[in-house]
């Protein structure tokens, strides 16, 4: 085959990465190119997958969204995807600039693994499935299965992601994430919640404070038994307060060159006070 | 060594034959293509400079693998011209607000431009500072970019 492969179907890419199981997979190119571009890393063979149309395909259920690994993120923020998985357009709301959400990909944010990859929280927190394809047939895992590290993933050679299948619970979802401006900004912590109210369940979980994706579980058990599900009436202040100082716990952040270990479990009390406010405000949640 | 590929840029098909694996398509376009009207400032898509449309999206080219790129439809900065020496309303209203000063980033901001006016006839203010938001101008020169835009939109609606 030549160097470069561009598959345009599910079947096209697996045969090429059979026949090149450590071929580089391509998708938005917005973390890989970076890489090329620099002289870091140089691939012998590439397959790229933007122009897979399975990898493009979404759905939306009563209970489950399901999103293909090649949506990008300016259709992660369009409806009616965005309505279905709100955490997940806000989140892609905050990456990058225009051209990079054209190009950049759900797949491609999960493949890359960086601690802040700002879908990740959301995938987390919506009990997203991975699901991935490769010379063995299909395997799905949890997302903290397939992040195992700082860019470290459980993928074999030659599986490729296909899509993540994620709850679409009844409540509101939220998104929030620090870092130095609004636009082209990596996060320096960053926050999914969710509010499931028919499992009567708060999901937390975090992005850029730990190697991996934490969810917030003893926090998500707290503050569960202390929600009115029931009269839906908001959360009070020193709930609010005492669950983000304990989803703060559940972070383990480094000093490094984008922030602190101190500021960032700082700013995590924070966004998850925020959120969980946001998520129960009677009225509207930008007012909390 | 990937296999000899065919750019569609402008409308031209453009053969490319012993390029190298690792070549962008800003590369390309530059080295061997001569078309210099898109720049190359950052190659880590955090300027805008190199942006172009591809199948009418706007993308940075850096970030594209070229070969990759082959069989779609590329248009950049030079194609955006009504005619051969024409230039488009948005092109016009950057001459007309003094929106250059180094001139570096306007090939960038003026294919955003199109893609924006494109989507969005009468952006407000909030909508033109989102569409432009990953275009980095070195010389801060803003104020005259976003009156560009105001001018362009309000030209490209009165025309017929």
């Amino acid at each position: 085959m030549s160097d470069v492969v561009v598959a345009r179907s599910l079947d096209e890419a697996r045969g090429a990465l059979a026949e090149h199981p450590d071929a580089t997979v391509l998708a938005g190119g917005t973390d890989l190119m970076v890489e090329i571009n620099r002289g870091l890393r140089r691939p012998s063979h590439v397959v790229g997958v933007a122009q897979v149309p399975e990898l493009r395909d979404w759905s939306i259920a009563d209970d489950q969204v399901i999103v293909g690994g090649g949506v990008t993120y300016t259709e992660m923020m369009t409806t009616p995807l965005a309505d279905a998985a709100p955490a997940l357009a806000q989140a892609a709301r905050t990456v990058g600039s225009p051209p990079i959400r054209n190009a950049g990909t759900l797949g491609g944010n999960l493949g890359t693994a960086s601690p802040a990859g700002d879908t990740l929280p959301v995938l987390a927190a919506l009990n997203a499935q991975i699901v991935v394809v490769g010379p063995d047939g299909e395997r799905r895992m949890a997302l903290d299965e397939f992040v195992v590290g700082v860019k470290r993933t459980s993928l074999r050679p030659g599986e490729l992601i296909v899509r993540a299948e994620m709850d679409r619970p009844t409540g509101r979802q939220e998104f929030l994430k620090i870092g130095p401006r609004n636009a082209m900004v990596i996060s320096m912590a960053g926050l999914a919640l969710v509010a499931d109210h028919d499992a009567r369940a708060v999901r937390c979980a975090l992005g850029a404070v730990a190697a991996g994706i934490p969810r917030a579980r003893d926090a998500e058990a707290w503050v569960s038994e202390r929600i009115d599900w029931d009269n839906g009436a908001g959360v009070d202040d020193s709930v609010a307060d005492e669950f983000g100082q304990r989803v703060a716990a559940a972070s383990s952040p480094i000093d490094d060159h984008r922030s602190t270990a101190a500021y960032r479990r700082h700013a995590i009390a924070v966004l998850a006070t925020r959120a969980l406010k946001r998520a129960f405000a009677q009225g509207d949640p930008s007012d909390a | 060594m990937p296999d000899p590929y065919s750019l569609r840029v402008n409308g031209v098909d453009c053969e490319v034959a012993d390029s190298d694996i690792a070549e962008s398509l800003l590369f390309v376009l530059r080295e061997r293509l001569g078309l210099t009207g898109t720049k190359n400032a950052c190659t880590e898509g955090e300027c805008s400079s190199c942006a172009v449309l591809i199948d009418g999206v706007l993308t940075c080219s850096c970030l594209v693998l070229s070969a990759t790129a082959a069989g779609q439809e590329i248009t950049t900065v030079e194609g955006l011209g009504d005619g051969r020496d024409g230039l488009s309303a948005v092109q016009e209203a950057f001459v007309a607000e003094g929106a250059v000063q180094c001139g570096f980033c306007t090939p960038g901001l003026i294919v955003a431009v199109h893609d924006l006016l494109e989507a969005n006839a009468d952006p407000s203010d909030g909508d033109v500072r989102e569409a432009l938001s990953g275009n980095l101008c070195r010389c801060t020169g803003y104020g005259r970019i976003l009156a560009a835009v105001n001018t362009a939109a309000e030209a490209k609606r009165s025309q017929p």
